[in-house]
């Protein structure tokens, strides 16, 4: 029988949730690195039992902790971040040019081959890599000459906080960054692309159509179509169909289309999952309602999914990492609250369930589908 | 043997009690300590000084016989009671306030 692993990521800590194909009882396990922030928390395809953890705290600074029994116990592996070469400067938020300060990882992606291989994702914005198991790490630092002078921190942090390995390419990867937009390598990492074109910030920018500076919270692909992408940016659900040349917006019938993170489906690449958001000002569902919406068409026509979610008084937000979706035959679809409760749907989002609540805010889930 | 006290958090990391010991060559200094606490424990390298600068992290103090030290240079040497053992070199999260 297939068992579902699902990894959280809490503002004091870590919780692993597991359960069986059916996804009705959860064993909660944590919390791990109790007070610490853990921003991500991911497991390698080609290991399952091999989690990576990004441990972050104010104080502290960065760690960054290894398992290689699916998260019974852990070991701090290398916490060197060192920016290659001379770090140089970005944009500061007086317009002045400011040195690039390494503050934590938001985001770390296994290698889909290599075992010993993992991405992380840095604020200052920068995308690192490890090829001994997180021993030690190794910038790309091509990624900032793509225009990195320009790039100027948002209300979160300038963090680089979305990693997308293209499965039929090892040298294409697909990177976004808060406040500066989104990126492409095709040659592993070496040069890098700005695939912003068809973005239309018209509140954000002063060029609204700009190379880069749009505020990209999240996209994601289905491993099947990897030049399909879709994206959640600041305002405005988009979708690329060659791989981020030209984007086009397919929000639809959305009642808000702010939000943070966006999923697909595992087994239905024109199925998409998006939670509206009020506004940037009001970081809350519309009309206190939590509602995933889903577009069976690729975006644009969108139904509200809203059975077992609360429909009245819910002020949550769903943060650009806390949405994830398992591999069973009927696909779940998970996410996780700034209010601490963790929901899943069974049913590809007709119905859900919570599995905890009361957790601290969620800052990250990921599923691990295990047979 | 040099007393190192430690907050919570990195107690909790390095997997000791509240207070480690520690033989550290004379002058006993800041700089000095740390290295020494660091060989020892290397998980707790980036975690009190910046890797690259070496510098304390921001939040984190360092006191020791009722003196606040942190903000005394790194190769200043510690009082003769820490040298001897008689008080800890105690590494501190800072208050934060709320």
């Amino acid at each position: 029988m297939s068992k579902v692993r699902v990894l959280v990521g809490t503002r004091k800590g870590a919780f692993i949730l597991t359960s069986d194909e059916k996804r009705e009882e959860w064993e909660v396990t944590g919390p791990l690195f109790a007070g610490f922030e853990i921003f991500h928390v991911k497991g390698s395809p080609v290991n399952p039992d091999r989690l990576y953890a990004s441990q972050t705290s104010g104080w502290f600074g960065q760690l960054i902790q290894r398992s290689d029994d699916g998260g019974k116990t852990w070991e701090p592996v290398g916490n060197e971040f060192a920016y290659e070469g001379t770090p140089g400067t970005h944009q500061w938020y007086d317009g002045t040019q400011h040195p690039w300060e390494f503050t934590r990882v938001w985001h770390l992606e296994p290698s889909l081959t290599e075992p010993e291989t993992v991405y992380a994702g840095v604020e200052d914005a920068a995308l690192f890599r490890s090829d001994d198991g997180g021993q030690s790490w190794q910038e790309l630092p091509g990624l900032r000459e793509a225009k990195g002078h320009l790039w100027q921190p948002g209300a979160g942090g300038m963090c680089l906080h979305t990693i997308i390995l293209d499965p039929n390419d090892p040298r294409r990867i697909f990177i976004a960054i808060s406040a500066a937009g989104a990126f492409r390598t095709d040659d592993g990492g070496q040069s890098w692309l700005p695939i912003n074109r068809g973005l239309k910030s018209d509140y954000e920018l002063p060029d609204a159509e700009a190379d880069v500076g749009h505020c990209v919270h999240n996209i994601n692909m289905h491993p099947s179509r990897p030049e399909v992408l879709f994206m959640q940016k600041h305002w405005d659900v988009m979708r690329s169909d060659n791989a981020g040349d030209l984007w086009h917006e397919v929000s639809g019938n959305l009642p808000s289309d702010f939000g943070f993170p966006i999923a697909v489906h595992a087994h239905e690449p024109e199925t998409i999952y998006v939670v509206p958001i009020k506004s940037d000002s009001e970081h809350y569902p519309p009309e206190g309602k939590l509602r995933v919406y889903r577009s069976r068409t690729g975006g644009n026509e969108w139904e509200a999914l809203t059975n077992g979610l609360p429909q009245s008084d819910c002020y949550v937000n769903v943060l650009r990492d806390a949405m994830a979706v398992d591999t069973l035959d009927s696909c779940g679809i998970y996410f996780g609250t700034t209010g601490g409760q963790v929901y899943v749907s069974a049913d590809s989002g007709d119905n859900w369930r919570l599995i905890v609540r009361d957790l601290p805010a969620v800052l990250s889930i990921e599923v691990q589908t295990l047979s | 043997m040099i007393r190192v006290e430690l907050p919570f958090h990195l107690r909790n990391l390095a997997k000791t009690g509240k207070e480690v010991t520690i033989q550290v060559e004379e002058p006993v200094t800041q700089r000095a300590i740390l290295d020494v606490l660091e060989a020892e424990y290397p998980m707790l390298r980036g975690t009190i000084r910046d890797h690259g600068t070496q510098q304390r992290r921001p939040f984190i103090r360092f006191f020791t016989c009722g003196q606040d030290w942190s903000h005394e240079a790194p190769d200043v040497p510690l009082p003769d009671a820490v040298a001897q053992g008689s008080e800890p070199f105690r590494v501190v999260g800072a208050m934060a306030g709320g």
